[in-house]
């Protein structure tokens, strides 16, 4: 009976999302259904980790079809650490929408569509089957595509056109490459897979395969060359929708390449080259990019960038130090830059406007709320002992013994300019006195919300500052759960032997 | 558009064509067919319907919003995914079959739920973009 355990996640949310489509119109009780199966769902998600940490990888083989020929859905260390970080996540978003977006955009079945993007995420972590991981990433920028589309202002259409279209582009590229590959291999299975493309006479192909997934993914994780997207578009939809953008739907992009890379295709030094000259360009050209912006959104859509190459460069160098290291900035990275976009509309509710230049004075006017800010911004930087300080560590030691000096010097540039971005932001939106500014009076600000408004607002970033301050002074914990990340990406037979010898 | 010619023939072509896609979507296990092309079938006999005599009478012929089919769909594909790890703690979507088979229907399985559920789907998703698009030109 406990063999369906790891399908619980998929089946929790399609259940919400199906409820809330029959309440189309009603928006009051969407907000209270979609709440309850949000902590339902990070219920289910804690379950699944306890299970998962307790007795190793499981399988499910959907529909009693055996490995190689049916889809098997995999929860190993990885994939259950990431459905537990997407339902937190998912949780603090959904309580932060119930009042941060407006009716009219709820009325349109927001929260029912928000379960489905849920829902394609556990899906595509969980997935042993690489046609199966497409399909979910399709449910996934479906969904998306809703979500950053609602309401209809004008700014917000084309900012979507954009993620739209080279979103599309990245899914019509990474189905090309599994057309080839399974017309090299004959198979779609992961772990299948593993053993037969090794044994293809024509690795050149392999190669060429391999280069495809990676452009389809980098477009979808926003890496260097291909990541215009992103700033173009995260900062037009409300607050709660490019919060839930920010902290995941690059990750999967991230989380697809960790297994693409790690079980299906060798590494070759090749392949390691290209991908260390990606991530440094990232960190480099993301890091920049944000220096120059005013919109504060548009800064923070800049930082994602930055730090995603912390996560090639990790997965570049490919051992188990720095696997580890990227397992942990991933934790890391999730809840973080979740939060980072939740303070973006926090401050925009305070002051309606997210443009630097115009607004000022939040510490003398909410000086608590600042100081629980503090705390988020402070952990993006690494300052020890908070949560992006020990991932950092894991990766200057391998990039040292791997003697790669120009990831570790871009290591240490993307930190000083995060550092940089996030005084120079302080003290603009924080410590300088408020510009005069004319108060719109048809705007809601925050001082005029009701307590129990107000609540809805600030409890979500509590929620993930606990759980970010956790992973800082709990990094013991993390750093274990980390290793086992890393000991079963790196021994790929691990997960071959989970999937293959379990049916 | 109203032309008594195409108004008397969809009053006729409706319940055949809505008897066909049901034919479509029970053959479909075995044979090309199935809740896909079934439900597409169906919605066009809607449409039709909604050409001939107005959209305010096809709704009023299927008494809810299309928008409706969709989660209704939804849940019975749901319940025929659960019910292998429900009854039998088999893995989910296993296919289960009941014993002997029914005239007509054949072989009763939960695959055949399914396919019922992705008909609804079908039939919601279709409508309700086309009603959607009409109203507002």
């Amino acid at each position: 009976m406990t063999n369906h355990i790891i399908t619980l996640p998929l089946l929790v949310n399609l259940f919400i999302s199906i409820i809330l489509m029959f309440y189309w119109r009603k928006v009051r009780l969407q907000k209270i259904v979609s709440v309850a199966g949000s902590v339902l769902g990070l219920a289910v998600a804690i379950l699944v980790f306890i299970h998962v940490y307790q007795n190793g990888t499981q399988t499910v083989a959907s529909g009693n079809w055996s490995a190689p020929f049916g889809i098997v859905l995999v929860g190993d260390m990885l994939a259950a650490t990431l459905i537990l970080l997407t339902a937190i996540s998912a949780l603090a978003v959904s309580v932060f929408s119930t009042v941060a977006v407006i009716n009219a955009r709820l009325r349109f079945g927001y929260f029912s569509v928000f379960h489905f993007l849920i829902l394609g995420l556990n899906g595509a972590f969980l997935t042993g089957d690489i046609f199966n991981l497409y399909v979910w990433f399709e449910i996934i920028i479906i969904s998306s595509f809703v979500l950053i589309s609602i309401g209809g202002e004008k700014n917000q259409l084309e900012g979507a056109v954009k993620y739209f279209t080279l979103n599309f582009f990245a899914s019509m590229i990474f189905l090309t490459a599994l057309g080839i590959l399974y017309g090299l291999a004959g198979t779609l299975n992961m772990a299948d897979l593993s053993a037969k493309v090794s044994q293809i006479d024509n690795q050149v192909l392999v190669e060429v395969c391999a280069i495809l997934f990676l452009v389809g993914f980098g477009i979808k994780s926003a890496v260097f060359p291909l990541y215009f997207w992103l700033p173009a578009s995260y900062h037009t939809p409300p607050a709660a929708v490019s919060a839930i953008f920010s902290g995941l739907l690059t990750k999967v992009g991230v989380y697809a390449m960790i297994r693409v890379f790690s079980v299906i295709f060798e590494m070759t030094p090749f392949l390691q080259t290209l991908l260390m000259v990606i991530a440094v360009l990232t960190i480099f050209s993301g890091g920049v990019g944000s220096l120059i912006q005013n919109n504060i959104r548009k800064v923070f859509s800049y930082l994602i960038i930055c730090h995603i190459g912390f996560m090639i460069g990790g997965l570049a160098m490919f051992t188990k130090v720095a696997i580890a290291g990227v397992a942990f900035y991933l934790i890391h990275d999730i809840i973080i830059k979740t939060n980072l976009f939740l303070i973006a509309g926090l401050i925009f509710r305070m002051k309606a406007s997210s443009s630097m230049r115009k607004i000022g004075g939040i510490y003398s006017n909410y000086p608590k709320l600042s100081l629980l800010i503090s705390i988020p911004l402070f952990s993006l930087i690494g300052i020890p002992p908070l949560s992006g300080f020990w991932p950092k560590i894991s990766l200057i030691i391998a990039s040292f013994e791997l003697k790669h000096y120009w990831f570790f010097g871009a290591l240490i540039f993307g930190s000083f300019i995060t550092l940089v971005i996030i005084a120079r932001l302080w003290s603009r939106v924080f410590w300088k006195e408020q510009p005069k500014m004319d108060s719109n009076p048809k705007f809601n600000y925050f001082y005029q919300l009701s307590k129990f408004d107000k609540m809805r607002f600030v409890l979500p970033i509590v929620l993930l500052t606990i759980v970010t301050l956790y992973i800082g002074f709990g990094a013991e914990h993390i750093q274990e759960i980390s290793t086992r990340i890393a000991e079963e990406i790196v021994n790929k037979d691990l997960y071959i032997n989970a999937v293959l010898k379990s049916s | 558009m109203k032309t008594i010619i195409l108004q008397t023939a969809s009053n006729y072509l409706l319940p055949v064509l809505l008897l066909f896609s049901v034919f479509i979507l029970l053959r479909g296990h075995y044979l090309p067919g199935g809740g896909f092309v079934g439900g597409l079938v169906a919605a066009i006999a809607f449409v039709l319907d909604a050409f001939a005599n107005g959209i305010n009478e096809t709704k009023r012929v299927l008494k809810f919003h299309p928008g409706y089919f969709m989660p209704v769909g939804l849940g019975i594909a749901f319940l025929s995914a659960i019910s292998p790890i429900v009854l039998a703690d088999l893995p989910i979507m296993t296919g289960l079959w009941a014993d002997g088979s029914i005239p007509v229907l054949g072989t009763i399985g939960s695959a055949l739920f399914f396919d019922t559920g992705v008909y609804l789907v079908v039939i919601g998703a279709a409508l309700t973009i086309i009603f959607t698009i009409s109203e507002s030109a």
